[in-house]
């Protein structure tokens, strides 16, 4: 007698905690084995390019927080250097070093974020405990420099909205030198855990070329051993002036991407003490009127000043017609912004490029043969944040 | 090869007809090229030694409602090898299929899906072209510039029939779009003086 057995069909989401998100995956499973992936997304989809068509340069910066809300001012970034660019504006160098401090900051509180839920998807609880009390810190130097621990709004083309608040380098400093030792100890928990390395290693291998032909950037491609980081082959900013390694993996897996991702916070560390022990007194902004809005103080008496930001908060400033596509080194990889400006003050086009959209096409290839079970390691390591995928 | 300049010529020099204008902007390549040459210009610039964009960085569409043919499709490249990147365009017209370059890309599926959802652009042998971003059952395409940003229809749950159900839009207010743009330029001898002065430095 012949059965025919059908495989089973799976929603795995949008309601899933280890979903990361919202996330509707549908997976075809054969017994515990993963058949097909075919992930569903859009389920946060704002419209933010369109929406970003009909506001002016200024005011469409705050759009770019809610990308990728887990580190909202690198995305800032990307758009920032891009109206520079086309702009040809010259950023203070206070300005780029307090923005590479911020950068940093955000690239620790992503990985934070992704190391410790990584591992509370395979089963460990602690990492995410201590992990959150430092990412807490972190969002208070945020709130200080901007006034929102999340949505910052705090880059501006030309550099950024305000000086640093007094003290706050200080407990920045004094962050670089507590945090290694936290770093330490989420390694001491999970790097030689036995759990934790039988659910990472060799689950969701990457070769090389897959890496490239499924578009992946960041850790994702710098875990299967591309060494291969925008701060240090296209330098933005005051990066050119920093020293810091790139950490490459060996074997492509998820646990080669957590090393990464360890690894790299330490860099962040080293760069921000760079920065902090490098930068000077001076602007922040760049001192032309017709970009940077003047000082409350200068409003009070220069009717020029005045001029200046009653015409930079209704009208905007107009950027020239020109098409640039510029990229950062986001914590999760290549985000880049495409601009097309028309001469207007708004925008004509803004496409965003995700490095978390590329990085959730290959799931299906990324789990085709593993185990149930290691669907939330692999999209852990994926570092998937909806507000960018979904934008 | 590393140099922008001897890059653009070899690019121009081995693939002469296909491509229309090239233009060296931003540190970065732009070409432009026909919808029947796409294929060949796109493998030219992955497999040649000499170029190795070996990866595609994203796919999109710039709408011009005003112009004939309306839609420019955009693919950005990246070569890691030389720290090249390239912007490759080409026009169409409304409701003209291109061909899908998802057998040289695998990236290029969800790309492509894309900008089918948003600007309802076809493409010929793609392996699964759905809607992507979009809602389940969505009409319209929301990134043309003739989409309003309010959009059609709202949805909401609708307790007599115990569903989500889709209506038209209605907003107290409409969006009001105000128009702070000034048309004046600035005083006519302000503008000479100043071109005069930067003329003499």
């Amino acid at each position: 007698m012949t059965k025919k057995i059908k495989n089973l069909n799976l929603n795995f989401g949008p309601q899933h905690p280890a979903a990361h998100g919202v996330l509707r995956l549908i997976l075809e499973l054969d017994g515990e084995v993963v058949e097909k992936a075919d992930p569903h997304i859009g389920l946060l989809h704002r419209g933010t390019e369109k929406l970003i068509e009909s506001k002016t340069y200024m005011q469409a910066v705050p759009y770019f927080d809610r990308l990728d809300y887990v580190a909202p001012m690198n995305q800032e970034h990307a758009f920032a250097l891009a109206t520079e660019r086309v702009l040809e504006l010259d950023v203070p160098i206070r300005a780029q070093y307090i923005r590479v401090i911020f950068c940093e900051i955000g690239r620790i509180l992503s990985h934070i974020l992704n190391v410790t839920t990584q591992a509370m998807d395979v089963g460990a609880l602690t990492p995410t405990l201590w992990g959150f009390e430092e990412r807490e810190k972190l969002m208070g130097f945020y709130e200080r420099v901007s006034g929102s621990r999340l949505h910052a709004n705090y880059f501006r083309a030309g550099g950024v909205h305000q000086d640093l608040p007094q003290g706050l380098e200080e407990d920045i400093a004094e962050f670089c030198e507590t945090f290694p030792k936290i770093i330490n100890d989420l390694e001491n928990l999970l790097t030689e855990n036995r759990i934790f390395k039988q659910r990472n290693v060799d689950i969701g291998v990457v070769t090389k070329e897959d890496a490239l032909d499924y578009s992946f950037s960041g850790v994702m491609i710098r875990g299967s051993g591309v060494p291969w980081d925008l701060r240090k082959s296209q330098p933005y900013d005051c990066y050119e002036k920093l020293e810091f390694k790139i950490p490459v993996g060996k074997n492509g897996d998820c646990y080669d991407r957590y090393l990464c991702r360890i690894e790299e916070m330490k860099e962040s560390v080293s760069i921000i003490k760079q920065c902090l022990a490098k930068m000077e007194k001076g602007p922040i902004k760049s001192l032309d009127g017709k970009i940077s809005p003047p000082s409350k103080k200068e409003i009070k008496q220069s009717m020029e000043a005045l001029i200046h930001h009653f015409k930079l908060f209704t009208e905007g400033y107009r950027v020239p017609k020109d098409e640039i596509y510029t990229a950062v080194e986001a914590p999760k990889g290549e985000f880049g912004v495409y601009l097309i400006s028309d001469g207007s003050n708004k925008p004509y086009k803004c496409k965003i490029r995700a490095p978390g959209f590329s990085h959730l096409q290959s799931m299906d290839y990324l789990i085709k043969g593993h185990m149930l079970a290691d669907v939330p390691a692999v999209l852990g390591s994926l570092d998937i944040v909806f507000g960018e995928v979904d934008r | 090869m590393n140099n922008l300049i001897d890059l653009e010529k070899k690019i121009n020099s081995e693939l002469t007809t296909k491509i229309n204008k090239s233009e060296i902007k931003h540190n970065q390549i732009y070409l432009e090229t026909d919808k029947d040459d796409l294929i060949d210009v796109i493998l030219f610039l992955k497999t040649n030694s000499d170029t190795k964009f070996k990866q595609l960085i994203d796919i999109t569409v710039i709408d011009y409602p005003e112009n004939n043919p309306r839609f420019q499709i955009v693919y950005l490249f990246l070569s890691h090898e030389y720290n090249q990147r390239v912007i490759l365009k080409y026009s169409i017209a409304e409701n003209e299929i291109i061909p899908s370059i998802t057998s040289i890309f695998p990236a290029a599926n969800w790309m492509e899906r894309e900008v089918f959802d948003m600007y309802g652009v076809s493409f010929k042998d793609h392996p699964d072209l759905r809607r992507i971003l979009t809602d389940y059952g969505f009409e319209g395409h929301p990134l043309r510039k003739d989409f309003p940003l309010t959009g059609h229809t709202e949805v909401r749950y609708s307790e007599d029939q115990k569903k989500v159900i889709n209506e038209p839009v209605k907003l107290e207010q409409n969006y009001r779009n105000f128009d702070y743009e000034s048309p004046w330029e600035g005083t006519k001898y302000i503008k000479e003086e100043l071109e005069n002065n930067d003329k003499k430095n």
